[in-house]
């Protein structure tokens, strides 16, 4: 069962939001400190692409996060609702529709977050179905003291 | 936290130099701000930036993007883009995508201006 489960509607201020919230319950978890700004960004990367892409979607489904604290293991999981949205915005064609030359910077930023998700968590894996997409990440956690 | 901005003019060895300073959280929400300032920068002229992100308690692949954005347009009027940075957590995510390569990362705002390579 997850230990905390998040849903927010896909606005970007809502992802500092989800980053606070994780990084607290990975805390908690016992992963360790020096690790925790790495879950921090990977949540919010995985959380910002999501909103990215129920947005350029339409689509008013929240998006959604789920922490589970489980033996030696914390996993996040944050699902949006786009389908075939896994492989990144190279497998949605037309996701980011070019526009004025100012967002020009856009289109490389999806990928930017997968690749920095990927560079920074060693247990990644980003799937994807009719139903949406999920990337799940995993850290090990160090066993609290055990109390007398 | 919010994002917080402040421009100044310095002259350097090199010319003069806009220094922007930054703090605060560059996420989803507010590099948006960030891209607006530094458009507005190139577009009243001044092309050689130098962003101090010593106040930077957070940074993602969104800031990163509006960073790299910031150089194309300075580029275009051969102009420069130096980052000030001593911060780990930052320089991580600079080094895990390889833009370490791409920015000259500099220890702090006078090293920067002063720089003329």
């Amino acid at each position: 069962m997850a230990t905390v489960e998040l849903r927010f509607s896909a606005q970007p201020e809502h992802v500092r939001t989800a980053r606070l919230v994780a990084a607290a319950v990975a805390r908690r978890a016992g992963v360790d400190e020096a690790v925790l700004d790495e879950v921090r960004l990977a949540v919010g990367e995985a959380c910002s692409r999501a909103v990215g892409l129920h947005r350029s979607h339409g689509i008013d489904a929240p998006v959604h996060v789920v922490l589970t604290e489980e033996e030696k293991l914390f996993s996040i999981e944050v699902g949006d609702e786009v389908p075939g949205s896994g492989g990144g915005a190279s497998a949605v064609p037309g996701v980011r529709a070019s526009g004025p030359e100012d967002e020009s910077d856009d289109g490389a930023e999806d990928e930017m977050g997968l690749a920095v998700i990927s560079g920074l968590v060693d247990d990644v894996e980003v799937t994807s179905g009719e139903s949406g997409g999920i990337i799940r990440m995993s850290w090990p956690t160090t066993p609290a003291t055990v109390l007398p | 936290m919010d994002l917080s901005l402040s421009t100044r003019n310095v002259s350097g060895p090199g010319g003069d130099r806009t220094v922007v300073e930054v703090g605060g959280e560059i996420d989803v929400y507010t590099a948006p701000k960030l891209r607006e300032q530094l458009v507005e920068l190139v577009n009243d002229g001044s092309y050689h930036l130098v962003v101090d992100m010593e106040g930077v308690d957070f940074l993602d692949s969104t800031g990163l993007g509006v960073l790299v954005g910031g150089l194309k347009r300075v580029r275009a009027h051969e102009g420069s883009l130096r980052l000030v940075c001593n911060q780990e957590r930052i320089l991580k995510i600079f080094r895990i995508t390889g833009l370490t390569k791409v920015f000259p990362i500099h220890g702090s705002v006078d090293e920067a201006v002063n720089a003329t390579d």
